[in-house]
């Protein structure tokens, strides 16, 4: 529009116009005329497109943003959870933190927790995988082992708890039953109870519980490779080894990230699993970070240092997935 | 598409809809607890209540316990508690909440008319709601909460089992233990059962025994900082841990065991002894009804000082200052204390009740745990307090001597640290 | 051919090999739930000495006693109620959002998507307090529609990241074509968007009906009133301070467990499908 008002100006300039001035002056206020109606239409634009997103921000800024805060600010001060609130009064500043950064046992609960990701990682997605491998061959009865594959993530945590417990228990459990009847007893222990297998017992179970998830993205995964691309190795005379190294591994690859990022992230937040199997004991065994914040919170009645711990494993978390990211888009790359 | 999109706006426009609690004329008071078990004995209560003054209570249940502790906090930071609630945990947190101006001063209708509902009571049960004169809390001195019942916690142990080893009565002292113990163990039975995975439970058998070694004084100076937990005394308490585990006389598993799975190894007749409070009769009789067994104190391990166990109030109720029926709430609670009612949940629940008249007819076993309360004590009633991390180190300790990951001395030298440290703590303060 | 047949039993074998490791797998699976049905068949004094799977007596009643007990009539249509209204809800918000992020512009868009990303990544095991006294202040507690919102907010980041990675594998041209054909932007999302998503919406739902259908937490802090309280609340009535009953809970736990088994059994076709053409090249 700015244009045909320029040739218009140009012509005055070389003074050959055709038209009277009053009606040049017409055509150039229809211009900028249209140039605001443009202007308010992309704007109208944007606020609409505003609005797409408005009710999902709108929810997220009531029920995590502003509980966010809270929790932020509450983690500079020192409170019970119960007396009446003085911001002014309990401001303590970085103390917590700086506890926290001392607080070994803290640490250890990290670390536990990063124990039961690592393995989760490995066994619980190389389990997965080896699974989702065996269905993608077209066997009898695909459909109902995925099925059943899945019914494990759908129980809840708290009878998932109850009943293993109920397994792995030292006087009535079925797993020491059996080694009885099978001649094993001597390996007869109280799993829970012992210092030496009590996280790994957890371990197992929390993995029993995950697999189905990565099972199923696997399988789906491993679907979408067509056919022809194995078809086309065999006839190159690749064995089965050096098809799932060509082909598969490198058209996972996504697959695995995704469900690497996944397991992290809810591994590191187990703890019901936990309550319900061994409340973190014995000792201090078997408690994740969550289970400390929980205890801070309800036990020891230090409302500022369990959301310290909060804010802390959120950063931590924060930064783990940053580096997962990372990792993905580099071997994207290569 | 668009049909299933106008039943979902329905259904979201029902629920946007107002609760209908019509308000009636009937007066009523709200009642918030957390013991799933005794929901139904409340329910007829509230009937009988109801009948007799016109008042309705709602009895409304929250559970399990960190849940209900954290409702009632949440609650109290918005000033939306019921007319009646409990609180959980240690007397600091219960300090806490009346100092923010939460809890009803009872003291003046406990006291009226000569104390007539006072004297009902078990001074034990009052003992536990009390603030005293010069409480380490700075509260102000007075009676905020009224129990409904009574417990203490004492050592079971199973008569029939014993007499397999040939042993008629149970053992007094701590030598004995140990004796009757490593006859258990040559016949393959089981010895001490408890939910030492809980850890206040490891807490309060530590606690009893130090009370028998070093005495009342002792102890709590250690808590006022003025003894320290390195002492030989807390050694030889922790020790006590230690020979349980050199001479197996726990039972498997105990240092994640729960009570409840506690209960159930008792019940079924699998350990010869149990460590458990006066709410187990309820709990064997529904589990084992032929169970044979009996109550008894901790075998004493020294004659200096009297073995002392836990007890008090079992479960408290607080009124709510800020509620409209301040005057109902209370005369609730003090029917709920009187003999006909007490006499109720005694049978239903199979509890010890709080009133000093209402010991009818109850099990042989029941009131062994009775007569012991006057042996009783509690840390709600020393009037000073540990602090939560000590505890957790004590405790969580200790279930590290029972594994064989700990030295006593070790563990002393331990708590005496983090305890130098929160009491530095403090006067920073 | 003698190496066709050499084929042949290599193939059987491999074959058997692979079966024997799904059924295996497959038994550690089905186990636990078997148990849980056979326990809520036995009573409560035989429960831990009986140790067969299915009892010799089963009790039978142990389920209609553990519905009426357990008050389970009104707390499974509240359940119910909160799934699906959760459910649509999330569909419905998630995907406008997911659906703007993908294809819309408008400026601070990477910002408020990261928001939501972080979320995911940062949990607050401590922020009840907070949200009830938020609650309190807004009049939503002890609504359902305070739950309904608490819960679409729990599930909202997961669901926009899904439904935006699978947005934007929808081709331009498609989107284009209709938008010369003069389509608005709500309706390209309704009429497009939305069915080319059906597999990653069945993830959606699944994924978010196992959050709401066995939520507790949440549920026992926002409810006062019983008959707005959700299915896990009428399992909390077994387990009591002191006694647990233990049968019952086990039938209240199998009842629980059967519906949300349902609703996978019908979703799962979708899912296979969803995860592969949304989330994996991503």
């Amino acid at each position: 529009m700015t244009k045909s008002a320029e040739a218009i100006f140009m012509r005055l300039l070389r003074g050959v116009y055709t038209e009277p001035f009053a009606a040049a002056q017409d055509k150039l206020r229809e211009c900028a005329r249209n140039d605001v109606k443009n202007l308010v239409m992309k704007t109208k634009t944007i606020l609409q497109n505003y609005l797409f997103v408005l009710p999902a921000v709108l929810i997220f800024s009531i029920f995590y943003i502003y509980p966010f805060y809270k929790v932020f600010t509450l983690s500079l001060c020192q409170w019970d959870g119960i007396a009446r609130f003085d911001f002014a009064k309990n401001f303590i500043g970085l103390r917590n933190f700086i506890e926290l950064f001392q607080d070994k046992i803290w640490w250890s609960a990290m670390l536990q927790a990063g124990y039961i990701t690592l393995i989760a990682l490995t066994f619980q997605n190389a389990l997965a995988l080896m699974l989702a491998l065996a269905c993608d061959r077209d066997i009898k009865g695909g459909n109902i082992y995925r099925v059943i594959f899945y019914l494990p993530p759908v129980l809840s945590e708290v009878v998932v708890g109850l009943v293993w417990k109920w397994i792995y228990d030292g006087n009535y459990g079925l797993l020491n039953y059996w080694l009885a009847s099978i001649g094993l007893s001597n390996l007869v222990t109280d799993w829970l109870s012992n210092p030496n297998t009590a996280l790994t017992c957890v371990t197992i179970i929390h993995c029993w519980k995950g697999f189905g998830w990565g099972f199923i993205i696997f399988l789906a995964g491993l679907q979408t490779i067509p056919r022809q691309l194995y078809e086309a190795a065999k006839v190159d005379g690749a064995s089965s080894w050096q098809m799932f190294k060509s082909v598969t591994l490198p058209l996972m690859a996504p697959v695995f990230i995704l469900v690497s990022i996944l397991t992290v992230l809810g591994t590191m937040q187990v703890f019901v699993l936990i309550l319900s199997m061994t409340g973190g004991g014995p000792g201090y065994h078997t408690e994740v970070p969550v289970t400390r914040i929980l205890a801070s919170m309800v036990r020891s009645s230090r409302f500022g240092y369990a959301c310290s711990q909060g804010i802390m494993f959120g950063a931590v978390l924060l930064a783990v997935s940053f580096v997962q990211i990372r990792l993905s888009k580099y071997m994207k790359q290569a | 598409m668009l049909s299933l999109f106008i039943i979902f706006l329905s259904v979201f426009l029902v629920s946007c809809g107002p609760n209908a609690q019509n308000k009636e004329q009937v007066k009523s008071i709200k009642v918030w607890h957390w013991m799933s078990d005794r929901e139904n004995a409340f329910l007829e209560l509230a009937k009988r209540y109801e009948k007799e003054t016109g008042v309705r209570v709602n009895f409304e249940l929250y559970a399990p316990s960190d849940t209900y502790t954290q409702k009632v906090r949440a609650a109290a930071q918005t000033n939306t508690l019921p007319d009646i609630f409990g609180i959980l945990g240690e007397k600091r947190d219960f300090a806490s909440f009346v100092k923010s101006g939460y809890v009803y001063d009872l003291t003046e209708e406990i006291n009226k008319d000569q104390g007539s509902w006072k004297n009902k009571l078990f001074a034990k049960a009052l003992g536990v709601n009390e603030f005293e004169q010069g409480n380490s809390f700075e509260v102000k001195p007075g009676i905020y909460g009224i129990s409904i019942d009574v417990t203490n916690i004492q050592m079971l142990y199973n008569k029939d089992l014993l007499q397999a080893v040939g042993v008629d009565n149970p053992p007094k002292t701590w030598r004995e233990l140990v004796e009757v113990n490593k006859k258990l163990k040559a016949k393959g039975i089981q010895g001490l059962v408890s939910g030492w995975g809980e850890t206040w439970m490891i807490d309060c058998f530590a606690s009893n025994y130090a009370f028998n070694i070093m005495g009342k004084d002792k102890v709590l100076d250690t808590i006022r900082g003025k003894v320290s937990y390195a002492d030989p005394d807390w050694v030889e308490v922790f020790d006590l841990f230690r020979e349980m585990r050199d001479e197996g006389m726990l039972a498997s598993g105990v240092v994640t065991m729960v009570n409840k799975t506690a209960e159930q190894l008792f019940a079924n007749n699998r350990a010869a002894f149990a460590f458990n409070g006066s709410w187990c009769v309820n709990v064997y009789k529904g589990m084992n009804p032929d169970l044979n067994y009996g109550a008894m104190l901790p075998p004493k391990v020294s004659d200096r000082y009297p073995m002392t166990i836990w007890g008090g109030a079992g479960s408290s109720f607080m009124v709510n200052t800020k509620s409209k029926e301040t005057q109902l709430a209370v005369d609730f609670l003090k029917w709920m204390t009187d003999t006909p009612q007490q006499v109720f949940l005694s049978k239903e629940t199979q509890g010890l009740p709080s009133n000093k008249d209402s010991l009818r007819d109850i099990p042989m076993v029941l009131s062994q745990f009775a007569s012991a309360m006057d042996n009783t004590t509690h840390p709600n009633v020393w009037g000073v307090s540990e602090s939560p991390l000590v505890i957790e180190t004590f405790d969580k300790g200790i279930q590290s001597i029972i594994i064989g990951e700990k030295t006593p001395e070790q563990l002393a030298r331990e708590v005496q640290k983090v305890k130098e440290r929160e009491m530095a703590k403090k006067t920073v303060n | 051919m003698k190496e066709g047949m050499k084929y042949k039993i290599e193939r059987f074998l491999k074959d058997s090999v692979i079966h024997i490791l799904l059924i295996i797998v497959s038994i550690g699976c089905l186990f636990p739930l078997l148990w849980m049905v056979g326990s809520s068949l036995k009573t409560q004094q035989t429960i831990f000495s009986d140790m067969s799977i299915f009892p010799k007596n089963p009790m039978w009643g142990n389920f209609y006693l553990a519905w009426t007990k357990g008050g389970f009539g009104i707390y499974f249509l509240n359940s119910m109620l909160y799934t699906v209204t959760v459910v649509f809800g999330i569909v419905i918000i998630a995907s406008l959002a997911a659906f703007a992020f993908s294809r819309l512009k408008f400026p601070g868009k990477n910002i408020l998507f990261y928001m939501f990303l972080a979320a995911m990544m940062i949990p607050l095991p401590g922020s009840f307090v907070p949200l009830y006294v938020l609650m309190t202040r807004l009049h939503l507690i002890n609504t359902r529609i305070g739950y309904i919102l608490c819960m679409i907010n729990v599930g909202l980041s997961f669901s926009i990241y899904l439904l935006k990675t699978f947005f934007d594998k929808m081709p331009v041209e498609l989107e284009d074509a209709a938008r010369i054909d003069g389509c608005s932007r709500l309706g390209i999302w309704w009429n497009m968007a939305l069915p080319l998503a059906k597999p990653a919406i069945a993830v959606i739902v699944i994924f978010n009906s196992l959050n709401v259908w066995n939520e507790y937490i949440l549920a026992t802090l926002i409810f006062s009133s019983k008959n707005l309280m959700p299915l896990q609340r009428g399992l909390m009535i077994f387990q009591g301070i002191h006694i647990t009953e233990y049968s019952l809970l086990m039938a209240g736990m199998t009842i629980t467990t059967l519906p949300i088994i349902l609703v996978y059994l019908i979703m799962q076709k979708h899912i296979i499908k969803g995860i592969t053409t949304g989330v994996i090249v991503g």
